[in-house]
This record gives C-alpha cells, structure tokens and sequence, in this order.
C-alpha cells in the first residue's frame, strides 16, 4: 500500500519534472545534437531522498536532463520521492525500485547494505569525500531580537529555555543536532564521555516537543511558536528566514557544530536489474561538477569544491566544523552508541532518575 | 446442516466459504503474520521489549487517552443523537452531516487542525493558556483528537435505536406516575445502552489504534505523551521489525480482551430488559 502510493506520487511528480523537462527542450538551442544519429531511447530514473532536498534536486534534475542529452543524445527523466530519511531507506529496503538514494545520513545508506545488501560494504568510498557532494552544518533559529539571548550551545540547557528538534530516533536531522551538541560538550569538557551525556540529558529537558520528522519540528517552532530555539539544518533555517518571515526569525551561529555529510549512493540491486547504471552513476558525479556545486550552494547546501565554496562564500557563516568520523567513528558504531534502543537517547528518559 | 435448515434462502455454503476465504485474506493472515513475526524474537527479547518502562508508560498513555475519549464520545454522543432525533430545527440535515466529516477527514489534517486550534497561540489554546490549561503538546490533547475521530461511533450507532423507540412508551411511563427521571433512568436508558456499548466499543478501538492525528498534537515527549502506535513506528524507523510487531501484538490482545469485555457487558445488558 505504501508502496504503491509512493510510487503513485513518483509517478505525479515525475510527470510534473517531465513537463519541465519538455519545457526546457522545447527551447531552441542551437546546438541540436547530431540529427544523423538515432536517438537513443529515453530513459527514466529514480531519486529516493529526504524531506528538505525537495527544491534543490527540482533545480539539479533539470540541469542533469539538459547535460545528459548533450552529451549522449538520450532523454533521461528523473523522478523524485521524498520524506523522512529512515522511512525512506526503509521503502527501497522494502521494495521501492530506487535508481539512487540521496539521505540525511550515511546510517541509512548502511541500512541499505546490512538490511538487503542492496549496496556494498564499501559504498562510502565509491564517490569522492565519503559519498557526500555536499554537506551542512547544524545551527539555531531564535525568535526575532533573540528574546532569551541564545548564544552558543550552553544557552540551550540554562532553564526556561524550551528548545525544539525532532526526535532522534526517527529523524535524519535530529541525530545531527543531537551529535552537534554532545561533541560541543565532549570538546569543552576534554573529552570526558560522561560530562556530555550529563549535558545532552540537560538540554532535552528543554525539549517540550519531539515531532517525528524535522519539517515537522520547523512547524512546531515557526507556525506553533513553540519554543525558544529551533535546531535546524542549516538549509531548513534559511528556508524558514527566507520564507516565512525574515522579520520573525533569526539565525544563531554557534561556535562549533558538526560537519553533516548527506550521502548518495547508486543502489547496485536496483540499476542492474534495471540496466541504468551509466546513467545514474553519472548523475550522482555530475553533484560533484561545479554546475552540480553551484545548484547545491544556490538551495543552501555547502559545496565541497573549493572554486564553488569561494563563489558562495557570503552566504554560508563562518563556523568551526568536526566531522562525524573525527569525533564519534563511524555511522554503525554512532548508532549503536546512541540511538539504537537501550542507547544513550534513551537512557536521558529513563524513568529513575 | 442444522444451521442450513434454519434458512429459507439458499447458498449457505457459498456465502459461508467466501467469508471465511474473505476474512482470512483480510485479517486472519496478515494478524498471524503478526504473531509470527513476533515470535522471532525468542521469548526473553520479547518479554523484555514488551515490559520496556518506555513500552508500558505508552500502554498507560493510550489506554487511559482512549477511554477517556471513548467515553466523552459516549456521553456527548447520546445527546447529540438525543437531539438529532428528537428536536426538529432549521439546518439539522446540515448538522447530520457533520457528525460524519470525522470519518472523512484524513486524520493527518484533524491532527494538524486541531494542532493549529488548541497551540499556546491558537485561536482556542490561547485562552486555555491563559487559565493555565495545556491542551495541545500535552495528554489533553491526546484526548481531544481522539474525541474527534471517535465522535461519529456512537451518535450513527445510538440514532437508528432513539429512531425506533416508541414516544409512546414514555408517555405510558409519564401517565403510570414516573418522574421524568425515572422515565429516562429506568425506560429510555436501558432501550439504548445496547447501542451505546457498540459506539463506545467502536470508539474506543478506533483510538488504541489512530496514529496520524495524534502525533501531531502530542508533543510524543517518551514517558509522557508517546503513544504506542508511535513507538511501533520507532521501532520500524530502526528495522526492528520484530520489536514492532511484539508491541503489536501486545495491543492486540488487550484490545480484544477488552472489546470482549464490553461485548460481554453488552449481552448482559440486552438480557437483562
């Protein structure tokens, strides 16, 4: 059933992608390919990613169709699903025909392979920079003049300040500003394990809500106007400045936060059987083009190309950044630590305390 | 073949072997598919999943929010039909028809509307603050959406029986010396009990198992507002597919012991007019 809708919706938005697509072909371009040599037959593929890419690979795909019929004369239409990061690994998991996944974190990717070895082992090392074209930091959106004066991590665990992020258990997003805020805590505390549990405990104390998913949670803060702080992707908050209100909402720059690396994969199960692997190999390289780059950087992704980063250097703040692998190792062991049951999530809501 | 005899119309083996075809399809399979699932899990995994104090402050927070709402649903629900049979009013059609928008809803909308509504800043939670009472993000809140979902259960069951119920019969009560009270307590209230246990039953199964409103209005804060719908699909959000399915099975059997229960109830309260 689940299935079945997604797919239905794959199918309404790819219509809608395709009528784009036509649009920007019917253009004249002048450098029409070759007119000699048979076309090859169009081609379709499936992009299953998370809930805040939506508008960033509307952008990407269009640019994609364009360069692939240049390049090889073939129509490629490339439909989009989106929703929270774990249901939707779940769903290829489960059967949904993904040419290649886009997600919020590298777990979910992993997912893939310890559930259905739908990838490889070593996926991470296919793509350059860990499989992960762009990446994103977390930060704070504050109520406009930043009535509760937030300024850093440790103005999120003072009390009276109600803070706001999705439940790590079941968002992509959540995990991040989760790790963000224990290693802030390990770094200031030098390392001592127990100090930053002592800290995250504290600061989800102040979380009066814990909605499922992180749009959910930007709704809860900016339609809700519950809480006091919002911990946000970086691209979710400035989406929330730029659209619904910069006379509202502020951004807070923390003094670190975490390095966050959305990875990409090609699901090798799926393009063998589906015999697109040239294409969809050659749509996850093009993010790395600086063509790809600068569509990301546009959407508020932060480009991993250095020409690209210079580009669009005023538009992402300055912040110090640890990676995941810095800090807490990999995603399999970050995840068994943290947030598989029993983790440290959930001893903060044990009961004895 | 006694059973075959009582029927003047044929094809009682037909219809008999589609049911039982039909209802396995439906239900008998995908629930012992369930069960099955569970029980991958070895006993001790699963004693220990479904004792969880998460598990069981979910179990508490559900059952609890559901009774409640069923039974405001089925006190609000008989006077809604009271007054839908028994008064004639301009837009009562109108008002008819609402009753039943609950069961059309998506109940994501009811959730996200109700959410809007009873909010520290929505049009009705605002004066809630004010008096201190926190509806939305809160156990009440809980309550309210089940309320909503459950509201349309009790006034379809308990109207077709106001309907046949004879004015008659109250009026011999009345002339026989009965006060109104009496005449309520002890003849109109009995007649409809029956009817009431159905939507309260209906009601109150309907909000062991609602998800989709309620996880917007809950706040889903573990140990307080988490309900076990949504800790079912936590597990499923971590591939523990097994652990879901053990929680499952859990409210399962609760769920039909309870309506069971009531069903009982129901039967005795028949027998006893």
């Amino acid at each position: 059933m689940r299935g079945l809708l997604r797919s239905h919706l794959a199918r309404s938005l790819s219509m809608l992608v395709l009528v784009g697509v036509i649009g920007a072909c019917a253009q004249p371009t002048g450098s029409s390919p070759g007119s000699g040599q048979a076309a090859k037959p169009a081609v379709n593929i499936l992009n299953v990613s998370y809930d805040p890419t939506r508008e960033l690979y509307q952008d990407f795909n269009k640019a994609f169709a364009q360069y692939w019929k240049q390049k090889e004369s073939q129509d490629v239409t490339v439909r989009q699903s989106h929703g929270g990061s774990g249901a939707q690994a779940r769903a290829v998991i489960d059967g949904l025909e993904a040419d290649v996944v886009t997600l919020a974190l590298g777990y979910d990717v992993d997912a893939l392979n310890i559930q259905g070895k739908l990838v490889p082992d070593d996926w991470e090392k296919r793509l350059q920079s860990n499989s992960a074209p762009y990446t994103s930091t977390i930060v704070f959106l504050v109520r406009k003049g930043n009535p509760k004066n937030i300024k850093d991590w440790d103005d999120l665990v003072k009390p009276g300040v109600a803070v706001i992020t999705p439940n790590p258990k079941t968002s992509g997003g959540a995990r991040w500003n989760y790790l963000a805020a224990w290693g802030y805590a390990l770094r200031k505390n030098g390392g001592d394990e127990a100090k930053a549990k002592e800290f995250v405990t504290q600061l989800f104390k102040n979380v009066p809500v814990l909605d499922s998913g992180a749009r959910g949670s930007t709704t809860t803060f900016v339609e809700r106007g519950q809480g006091d702080v919002l911990l946000s992707w970086e691209n979710e908050a400035f989406l929330a400045i730029n659209d619904l209100g910069p006379d509202k909402f502020e951004l807070v720059v923390p003094s670190i936060s975490i390095l966050a690396e959305p990875s990409v994969a090609v699901v090798d199960k799926v393009v063998d059987k589906r015999g697109t692997r040239t294409v969809a190999e050659a749509y996850l390289q093009y993010l790395y083009t600086e063509e790809g780059q600068r569509i990301a950087a546009k959407h508020y992704y932060r480009p991993r190309i250095e020409t690209v980063a210079a580009e669009y250097k005023d538009r992402f703040p300055q912040i110090a950044l640890f990676t995941l692998a810095e800090v807490f190792g990999d995603w399999r062991q970050t995840q068994k630590t943290h947030f598989d049951d029993g983790g440290t999530f959930d001893q903060i809501y044990q009961p004895d305390r | 073949m006694i059973l075959k005899q009582r029927s003047i119309l044929p094809g009682f083996g037909l219809a008999m072997g589609f049911t039982l075809v039909y209802l396995s399809l439906l239900v008998l399979i995908p629930l012992s598919g369930l069960v099955l699932k569970a029980t991958t899990l070895g006993f001790d995994r699963f004693w220990d999943t479904i004792t969880a104090p998460r598990a069981i402050a979910a179990y508490q927070v559900t059952f609890t929010t559901s009774l409640i709402a069923a039974t405001i649903n089925a006190v609000f629900g008989l006077l809604v039909a009271w007054v839908l049979v028994r008064y004639t009013f301009p837009g009562k059609r109108l008002v008819d028809g609402l009753v039943d928008l609950p069961f059309a809803l998506p109940t994501a909308v009811a959730g996200i509307t109700l959410t809007f509504l009873y909010s520290s800043n929505g049009w009705i939670g605002r004066y809630l603050d004010q008096v201190g009472i926190k509806s939305a993000f809160s156990p009440l809140g809980i309550v309210i959406a089940l309320t909503f979902i459950g509201l349309p259960f009790v006034v379809r069951t308990v109207q077709p029986v106001l309907e046949d119920l004879d004015v008659e019969t109250e009026e011999a009560a009345m002339s026989l010396g009965a006060t109104r009270w009496q005449t309520f307590s002890r003849v109109i209230f009995p007649t409809l009990l029956p009817a009431i246990l159905t939507g309260f039953a209906l009601a109150f199964a309907r909000a062991l198992g609602e998800y989709g409103s309620v996880v917007f209005i809950a706040g889903n804060m573990p140990m307080q507002t988490e309900i076990v719908p949504l800790l079912i699909v936590t597990k499923l959000e971590q591939f523990d597919y097994a652990g879901a399915a053990a929680l499952a099975v859990v409210m399962l059997v609760v769920s039909f012991v309870m309506l069971l229960v009531i069903n009982l109830l129901q039967r005795w309260s028949e027998a006893k007019q």
